[in-house]
């Protein structure tokens, strides 16, 4: 399979022509690839013309692999190698995982996440997740005949770092260059907003195969502004079906002992539960080892036996209100996402709590990754003139424990990224030199009570009395929702920082060794891969330099110009050579040494962003 | 204009208590057109890392200007008279007396409507001290006075925060 491929020295590509971007909703059930073609956002079907790929992965004895709708068709036969919903198993331990005896494949402890064991070996989720999106960047190539310039990857607005620097691994162990990762309901809004060119304050549900979401958005000109968020990235679609298969196993007195028998009756389950969202009553035919039994059961008896998850959900509609302090008739329409959001009950619940009538009219299956392409249309540069812009929110507060297990909270939830933000802490004991952080995320008081992100140490803290050193630790928080944290021991300058990855997400080093062991672009050798990945690099910042410098050129002195062109002619010699590490080097001098061009260009624009709008007269 | 002015100059607004919060997140909206991440996607790491800088800045301007209570803690600050609300937490007798009759009633609220009850008579109690504040700054200019106000909003602050959880409380018992 072809990498990206790069042009030969005099072709370099027309900085004029389209660049490919696609938004891919990488979802519990099912994953989507969506991209504007014709100004138009659609989703890319395969070679049979489905959209929908679902997110199974079956892997067989050597080094064979099915995915999607051929895995899927396998999954009652082949259970335990059979791996679905493996969204619910990203950045998560063993012991996060509920019902984890219920899954019809076995889990191992690994460090940091879980692992599947299948017949293949044990594999990550970020390894199953990886060939889910490898196999729709094929077809999005496949589609247009070219290389993808990158991607723009939804999450749940809900998942928490650990889950999304999961996600990201997953999409760059694909192949995939992560234009940005977005929150899946506001790619929903997106779509729906600009479809309905809405404006105001709207709220969308998203109840997906494995994760809630309710955000509330406001909408002005092109501007997505997300108010509040909130959910639980762990309720879905999936768990009715599950609370439907225990009401139809206590209900027949029958049992799912083996994991093809817990296939089959949440196979059952799922039938079932998508017939009642057109039928008031339907009949399931169970056929387990332990018996076959046929079983009636109508929409009211569905709906009571999963009365407990909807209620779930609607607490947290009411919490966001809260948050966002919004009053209920301040929303002006609800959008439903998911494919979950075809349950009348679910249709009926909402609305009668908002008192109108919830908006459905864009495919609910799709939305997401239909919203996903327009934003990443906008960032690959397609779209100079698109105005779109999203101002989007952390879902959970991050925080450091302190003394006795507490929480001392340093960025609150529903805080607009990119965002840092800093609180000052001191030593305990005279002498001190060195200050363990363990940094956490989470709404409780109690840090056994929020999940662990990362542990570091500031070390080589000058010997003071308790009390008297000044350690500022500093959240910083990217637009894509990662976080990264710094100390720094004010007095004497000592300084740590860590990128919040080792305890859940992968280190470069792993990715490789990933890529060598199994993955499906293993057979590129690894160098080859670097040498086009820094060439691809450098063709972007030069590209980059050329457009700011015939945009802004004239913000700089004959003797700053004359540095950035000299920069400029060294990257394009070397280029040409093949050695990774020196084209990174000239790439990354080229960078540093157009900053300060960069922030005379930011300058400008935040002036003339405020040109005519004079400080009010008293 | 640079990273370093202050959040009224950044924003293009008088240095005063009183403000328009519509006026405000437009010009958070207009500023962050220009200045965000995403409209650097394509532009390189230099681009990239500028950009993260100003928008970061301007976030945290945007939250300190449209939150009331931390305009008027900043502006305090900005005119000498820091709140320094860990080193000072001395209050009047009568606040804290009121402080403690609203715990009581939090602590033996049994439904929403007492908590709903509840809840607008604190909004009510902020409404109050934040026209105090606006008439302490804006026209006689007494900050350490005004930090007193600062102070106690603070408190009802927190207050509010735990009412909303007792909200929380109150309905996952429910479901």
């Amino acid at each position: 399979m072809a990498l990206l491929q790069i042009s030969e020295p005099g072709q370099a590509p027309d900085p004029h022509q389209r660049r490919i971007a696609v938004g891919i909703d990488l979802g519990t059930t099912h994953s989507l690839v969506a991209a504007v073609r014709h100004g138009v956002a659609e989703c890319l079907p395969d070679a049979q013309g489905r959209v929908i790929l679902p997110s199974v992965v079956r892997y067989l004895q050597g080094n064979g692999r099915q995915i999607g709708h051929e895995a899927l068709e396998q999954q009652i036969h082949d259970p335990g190698n059979t791996i679905a919903s493996v969204k619910r198993l990203m950045g998560r331990g063993l012991a996060d995982i509920a019902n984890a005896a219920k899954l019809p494949y076995a889990l191992v402890d690994g460090p940091g996440m879980v692992r599947v064991r299948t017949i293949a070996g044990e594999k990550s989720p970020v390894e199953v997740s990886a060939e889910i999106l490898a196999t729709l960047r094929y077809r999005a190539e496949d589609s247009f005949n070219d290389d993808l310039y990158g991607a723009v990857i939804t999450v749940p607005a809900y998942f928490d770092d650990a889950q999304r620097q999961a996600t990201k691994d997953a999409a760059q162990l694909a192949g995939l260059n992560v234009l940005r990762l977005i929150n899946e309901p506001t790619a929903a809004a997106i779509a729906y907003g600009l479809d309905n060119a809405s404006e105001g304050v709207y709220a969308v549900y998203d109840l997906g195969g494995g994760t809630f979401d309710i955000s509330v958005l406001r909408l002005s000109q092109g501007v997505f502004e997300v108010i509040a968020t909130g959910g639980d990235s762990a309720l879905g679609g999936d768990d009715y079906d599950r609370a439907l298969a225990d009401w139809m196993l206590t209900e027949t007195g029958l049992t799912a002992d083996t994991p093809e028998d817990q296939a089959r009756i949440l196979a059952e389950a799922r039938g079932a539960k998508e017939a009642l969202s057109d039928e008031e009553i339907v009949t399931a035919e169970i056929e387990l080892s332990s018996g076959s039994v046929d079983l009636s059961l109508n929409r009211d008896q569905f709906e009571a036996c999963t009365a407990a998850l909807t209620a779930r959900t609607m607490t947290a509609v009411r919490k966001v209100l809260r948050d966002g302090k919004l009053a209920v008739d301040e929303v002006q329409g609800v959008v439903m996402v998911g494919g979950s959001t075809r349950m009348p009950v679910i249709r009926r619940t909402v609305g009668e709590f908002f008192g109108r009538e919830p908006l459905t009219n864009l495919n609910p299956d799709e939305v997401v990754a239909l919203g996903a392409a327009i934003q990443a249309n906008q960032l690959a540069g397609n779209n100079p003139a698109g105005d779109l812009l999203l101002l989007d929110v952390i879902p959970l507060s991050l925080g450091i424990e302190t003394m006795g297990g507490l929480v001392e909270r340093i960025v609150p939830r529903n805080q607009t990224i990119p965002t840092a933000m800093a609180q000052d802490f001191t030593t305990y004991k005279d002498g001190q030199t060195a200050l363990a952080l363990h940094v956490v995320q989470g709404e409780r008081d109690l840090v056994a009570d929020c999940r662990s992100l990362a542990r570091f140490e500031l070390r080589g803290i000058p010997p003071m009395a308790a009390g008297a050193a000044r350690i500022r630790v500093t959240f910083t928080i990217d637009a894509d929702g990662l976080l990264q944290v710094a100390a720094r021991e004010q007095t004497s300058g000592v300084e740590a920082s860590i990128a919040v990855k080792p305890s859940y997400g992968l280190g470069d080093d792993q990715i490789a060794q990933m890529l060598q062991e199994s993955f499906t672009t293993a057979q590129a050798d690894m160098k080859a891969r670097a040498l086009v990945e820094a060439r691809v690099e450098a063709e972007r910042m030069l590209m980059a330099t050329r457009t700011a410098l015939a945009a802004d050129g004239d913000l700089l002195s004959g003797q700053e110009r004359a540095a950035i062109d000299a920069l400029v002619v060294a990257l394009e010699s070397i280029r040409t050579q093949d050695d990774a590490a020196a084209i990174d080097t000239a790439t990354e001098a080229l960078a540093k040494g157009t900053e300060a061009f960069a922030a005379l260009r930011m300058n400008r624009g935040i002036r003339q962003a405020l040109a005519g709008k004079n400080i009010e007269a008293v | 204009m640079n990273l370093q002015s202050d959040d009224f100059e950044l924003f293009g607004l008088q240095q005063k208590f009183a403000q328009d919060r519509a006026i405000i997140d437009a010009r958070w909206k207009d500023l962050q057109r220009e200045a965000h991440p995403d409209k650097f996607a394509a532009q390189g790491a230099a681009a990239q890392r500028v950009a993260m800088q100003w928008s970061v800045r301007i976030n945290e301007a945007h939250q300190r200007l449209k939150d009331p209570l931390r305009r008027a803690a900043y502006l305090c600050e900005l005119r000498g008279a820091p709140v320094n609300a860990e080193n000072n937490t001395a209050m009047p007798a009568e606040f804290l007396m009121q402080q403690m009759e609203w715990r009581e009633a939090l602590d033996e609220a049994q439904d929403v409507e007492a908590l709903d009850a509840l809840r607008a008579e604190v909004g009510r109690r902020r409404q109050t001290l934040l026209q105090r504040c606006e008439q302490l700054i804006d026209v006689a200019q007494d900050y350490a006075a005004a930090v007193a106000q600062v102070r106690a909003l603070m408190f009802i602050e927190r207050f509010a925060q735990d009412i909303d959880n007792r909200y929380e409380k109150m309905e996952s018992r429910a479901g």
